[in-house]
């Protein structure tokens, strides 16, 4: 079983690293890019067996408190 | 007076931290992340550096070491605590001050000096800051863009809590002398307690004449005073 939790930049929060590949996008001749926002992706795997509510649950606080910033952050956990 | 240097996997400005105080004539400790207690501290510095290699955020990690307990302890029976560079976004992300550091907008790792305008002298950090004194002080980072939402905001400015804003040469709060793109040119804030503070700079790196600058010993100072001032109360 496996967590994955892909965490992107708040939208109020200036991204700098996103705006950067938008416009190599562009400078590519890619067309019609009209945002760009880098992220980070995790991919945590579970012992066999673990509870998928319970993985969720625990997932979900660690992803509140250490594994994304809600300050800055948002983040979307799946488990599968 | 005695101060405690943390000192983290990857801490690069704990020597510089002990060394300006032992300059300025007072006692300073490393204290290793793993230590549970400060000792006999009467005041904490948490330095600059990478702790953790930076890894996930600026100081996501250190912020779980042992001795932030022993830190958080000291911080709310009102011990002063002052965060420089990584320290800054390490008492970011431990939520004992407010808001985050990004990268900066520029993308580029800024190092060189710049210059600070303080905004308030009402804090055990910027009381001894001669007034009107543009400092002049070196930063080095790459994530040093100060974010915070309109509310926090707010709160800072309603609270006098924003204690240095980039500058010109001259003073002027504008978006050439703000090296990383931080709101309202903030380089350093106080908690709503006044007795916790993070800077992006380093004043450690300023304070003698042999090295640019000795503006930063005007921030120490600041904190020895209201040491002295705390212990005179004290035997009082």
């Amino acid at each position: 079983m496996k967590a994955k939790i892909i965490i992107t930049p708040k939208k109020a929060v200036v991204d700098p690293q996103g705006k950067t590949v938008q416009s190599a996008l562009a400078h590519l001749g890619y067309q019609g890019v009209t945002a760009v926002h880098v992220g980070k992706y995790l991919e945590i795997d579970l012992a066999p067996g673990t509870d998928p509510a319970a993985a969720r649950q625990a997932l979900e606080e660690a992803c509140h408190k250490f594994l994304s910033n809600p300050i800055i952050e948002d983040y979307r956990l799946e488990i599968e | 007076m005695r101060f405690a240097v943390l000192q983290f996997p990857a801490s690069n400005c704990d020597q510089d931290a002990v060394h300006a105080v032992r300059v300025l004539g007072h006692e300073a400790d490393y204290v290793w992340h793993k230590e549970t207690s400060l000792g006999a501290a009467d005041a904490v510095i948490v330095p600059g550096g990478f702790s953790y290699g930076d890894y996930l955020r600026t100081g996501a990690i250190a912020r779980f070491s042992p001795v932030m307990g022993a830190v958080r302890e000291f911080a709310a029976s009102g011990g002063l605590v002052l965060g420089i560079c990584n320290g800054f976004q390490i008492l970011c992300e431990a939520g004992l001050l407010p808001g985050a550091l990004v990268r900066n907008r520029s993308l580029q790792f800024r190092c060189e000096h710049v210059f600070l305008k303080t905004a308030t002298h009402d804090s055990p950090f910027t009381r001894r800051i001669p007034p009107g004194k543009v400092l002049r002080i070196p930063i080095a980072h790459g994530e040093g863009c100060y974010f915070a939402d309109e509310a926090t905001l707010a709160a800072l400015r309603a609270n006098n809590q924003i204690l240095w804003q980039y500058c010109s040469a001259r003073g002027e709060l504008t978006d050439e002398a703000n090296p990383n793109g931080s709101l309202l040119n903030i380089a350093g804030i106080c908690n709503a307690g006044r007795n916790v503070a993070g800077l992006m700079p380093h004043p450690e790196r300023a304070c003698e004449p042999i090295l640019g600058s000795d503006d930063g010993r005007f921030i120490f100072e600041s904190m020895l005073e209201t040491l002295t001032d705390r212990a005179r109360a004290k035997a009082a």
